[in-house]
């Protein structure tokens, strides 16, 4: 009889979870995030060179434009200053005449390039997006509370819905501490992890459920009737995540340049997702039973 | 009994792989890829209100009329135009050689201005309902003729009534396209340019008066290019982390599961098979983020056998037979991943009524992948190990995973 409890130190559980997410908060509001130009409005020109270029060199040719404030930096597997010839300009939002205008002096100066990549985004689009993405997310938050309520008990709801702003609020803490860019497909893998999240909260929950209908014959008390039902699951548990981080893992490290803030959010994401499920559901839920009539 | 289950179980396994390994790539490959993989530019127009004209349906279907009118100059493939939203209009270009050209001639602010010689304005583009070039039947000419809407019909009547033997000039963009003399005051609303040299110049004349009909303001909002050499590149790496991430999967479950997990590896590859080919049936079209979306799918949808079978083993260590464990397996796993995967489904919904673009599409694939995960699970997966059982070929329980590696014994009591 192997000695297991997670659901009785709730408390340690939720410090450990405030431990990262006060502090992503204070990042959040101190630092903010690296919103990439799908926010903030901007031109993105991704160049590359068919010789190595200098960054101070391509700086010097944007100055008269007065875009000292652009970022430029070296982009491309080979992040090796004296070989680089992938070059990654950021600016605001350009005119494009304007654009064509820089294109055209950073060929004459600087040297011949093919173009990669060339986005321009208005501001607009950028706020519909947060918008959008925050209305859906509350939206499912109710829909999905009022499922589980329907199906299980509404405290296994707010619980559940509890576990997901929790994952949410642990990728959106590390996007901010380490200054990961943020676009929408950040959203989109905020929203995969929301799908995660609940999807393993869940499998526990049912546990619970089932073996609270065997509660009463098998005696015990609630604590440890979670612990049992954890405990149950926790194979599951970790087998499924490591199925999802086999592959995001792989999308990490062999898929290309754009999708690895993608796959590191989700990789963030489903370890915050199986933490939640395992540590904080179950013992939010004990906590939740607290208030209200008992059951 | 025994043999014919046998057979049964070797015919559908060996058809799934086969069918797997030499569709999946082409299969993969056929569906509409988007300008991320295959490169090309992406072009995001909204159309705004003016003093003149007010954004509306009306406005907006010319705004995409004319918009395919534009880009058919420019002689490309593929090109997609759709609305999105009220008043925005996207426009797809794939494979283009000159982006900065194709963005010019598609963001061409058309402003149709009719003037007298004193240039006050007399009519706009909003007055003009059609131009069509047309060759005069009496005397060979090639004309383009006026139409033009209620209201320019009584502006045009005064403007011609002031103005005979005197030139009304044509402005787009403040260009004058043509400055015909006024003949004759013209009531009916109809009205003809003639001298043009031939029809080709009067057709080229017509398509930019209609063009310039547009009666609302159209600004780009939004573009994107991606080059070839980019694009390609994302593919293969995309299409590598594919291989690694699903090889990883299919290992993972072969050796925790054995026999099932070998079935479990059949049933992913019919999963991903179904995945594919449903997402072509919708004429999807795939972008990073979808791709990393199905890879991603992969991994879940395993999910749904590891419960099939975690709830398996625990019976089987009750007691149960394997054959009882089994199907007790499958019964009770089943609830579980309906609740898990309808909660999923929610919010998979809830993102494609609210979002846009990428989001949706990502909706879509996250939708797609749990409902045929589910399908995949407890129909194919159920169907092969229930054939493999009654083959009875196999009894050994570690054939099934059964008794050799116990991570957390679900079957055993629990302290706190």
């Amino acid at each position: 009889m192997p000695k297991f409890d997670i659901a009785g130190r709730g408390k340690v559980w939720f410090i450990i979870s405030l431990l990262v997410i006060v502090p992503g908060l204070i990042s959040m509001v101190t630092r903010g995030f690296n919103f990439g130009i799908d926010f903030t409005g901007g031109t993105i020109m991704d160049l590359k060179f068919a010789q190595p270029v200098a960054i101070a060199q391509i700086r010097e040719t944007l100055k008269p434009f007065g875009l000292d404030g652009a970022t430029i930096q070296l982009s491309g597997a080979s992040s090796d200053v004296a070989t680089s010839t992938d070059v990654m300009i950021r600016t605001t939002d350009l005119e494009e005449v304007q654009r064509k205008e820089v294109m055209a002096a950073i060929r004459d100066k600087v040297g011949g390039y093919d173009v990669l990549r060339e986005e321009k985004v208005g501001a607009v689009i950028g706020g519909e997006l947060i918008l959008n993405a925050v209305l859906a997310l509350v939206v499912s938050w109710v829909l999905i509370i009022l499922y589980v309520a329907y199906r299980f008990e509404w405290r296994f709801g707010i619980a559940a819905v509890a576990a997901l702003v929790h994952d949410i609020l642990i990728v959106l803490a590390f996007f901010s501490f380490t200054q990961r860019q943020v676009d929408s497909s950040f959203v989109a893998a905020l929203l995969t992890v929301v799908g995660y999240s609940i999807n393993d909260t869940i499998v526990i929950f049912d546990r619970i459920r089932e073996n609270l209908k065997l509660h009463f014959r098998r005696g015990g008390d609630v604590v440890q009737l979670v612990n049992r039902s954890i405990y149950q699951t926790l194979t599951r548990s970790l087998y499924t995540v490591f199925t999802c981080l086999f592959t995001t893992f792989a999308l990490f490290f062999f898929g290309g340049e754009t999708t690895k803030d993608f796959a590191f959010a989700l990789i963030v994401g489903f370890c915050s997702g199986c933490y939640s499920s395992i540590f904080i559901a179950g013992s939010l839920w004990l906590e939740l039973r607290k208030f209200g009539g008992k059951k | 009994m025994r043999t014919n289950s046998l057979v049964k179980l070797i015919i559908c396994l060996a058809a799934i792989v086969a069918v797997f390994v030499i569709f999946i790539r082409p299969l993969a490959h056929s569906i509409r890829q988007g300008l991320d993989l295959q490169g090309g530019t992406h072009v995001v127009l909204q159309a705004e209100d003016t003093e003149l004209a007010l954004v509306d349906e009306d406005a907006m279907q010319r705004v995409v009329s004319i918009m395919e009118k534009r880009v058919n100059e420019l002689g490309l493939t593929e090109p997609i135009i759709q609305r999105e939203g009220e008043r925005r209009v996207i426009i797809e270009l794939p494979g283009i050689k000159d982006p900065d050209k194709a963005i010019e001639t598609i963001g061409k602010t058309a402003m149709l201005e009719f003037k007298d010689e004193a240039g006050n304005t007399l009519l706009t583009g909003t007055d003009l309902k059609d131009a069509q070039a047309a060759m005069n039947q009496q005397n060979g000419q090639c004309v383009v003729n006026l139409e033009f809407s209620d209201e320019g019909t009584q502006k045009f009547a005064d403007a011609t009534l002031e103005n005979v033997g005197r030139q009304i000039a044509i402005l787009l963009d403040g260009e004058i396209l043509t400055n015909p003399v006024v003949r004759e005051p013209i009531l009916g609303g109809k009205a003809e340019i003639s001298g043009q040299r031939d029809l080709e110049e009067a057709q080229r004349l017509a398509v930019l008066l209609r063009s310039g009909a547009l009666p609302v303001k159209v600004n780009i909002i939004e573009t994107r290019t991606v080059g070839p050499s980019l694009g390609q590149d994302s593919k293969d790496k995309s299409e590598f982390a594919f291989v690694i991430g699903i090889a990883a999967v299919l290992v993972f479950m072969l050796l925790f599961y054995r026999l099932p997990g070998f079935i479990a590896d059949i049933s992913l590859m019919a999963y991903t098979l179904m995945l594919l080919g449903t997402l072509k049936g919708l004429d999807a079209t795939l972008t990073l983020p979808g791709v990393a979306g199905i890879i991603l799918s992969i991994g879940m949808a395993v999910d749904a056998n590891v419960l099939i079978f975690e709830h398996f083993k625990e019976e089987f260590r009750l007691g149960k037979s394997i054959r009882l464990a089994m199907d007790a397996g499958f019964k009770r796993a089943f609830t579980t991943i309906f609740d898990s995967n309808i909660t999923t489904l929610i919010a998979a919904g809830v993102l494609f009524l609210f979002g846009t673009g990428t989001i949706r599409g990502f909706a879509i694939t996250l939708g797609l992948g749990v409902l045929l995960s589910m399908f995949t699970a407890i129909t194919l997966t159920q169907f092969m190990l229930k054939l493999l059982v009654n083959s009875k070929v196999v009894e050994s329980p570690s054939a099934y995973g059964a008794d050799g590696f116990v991570l957390f014994d679900a079957s055993k009591e629990v302290k706190s």
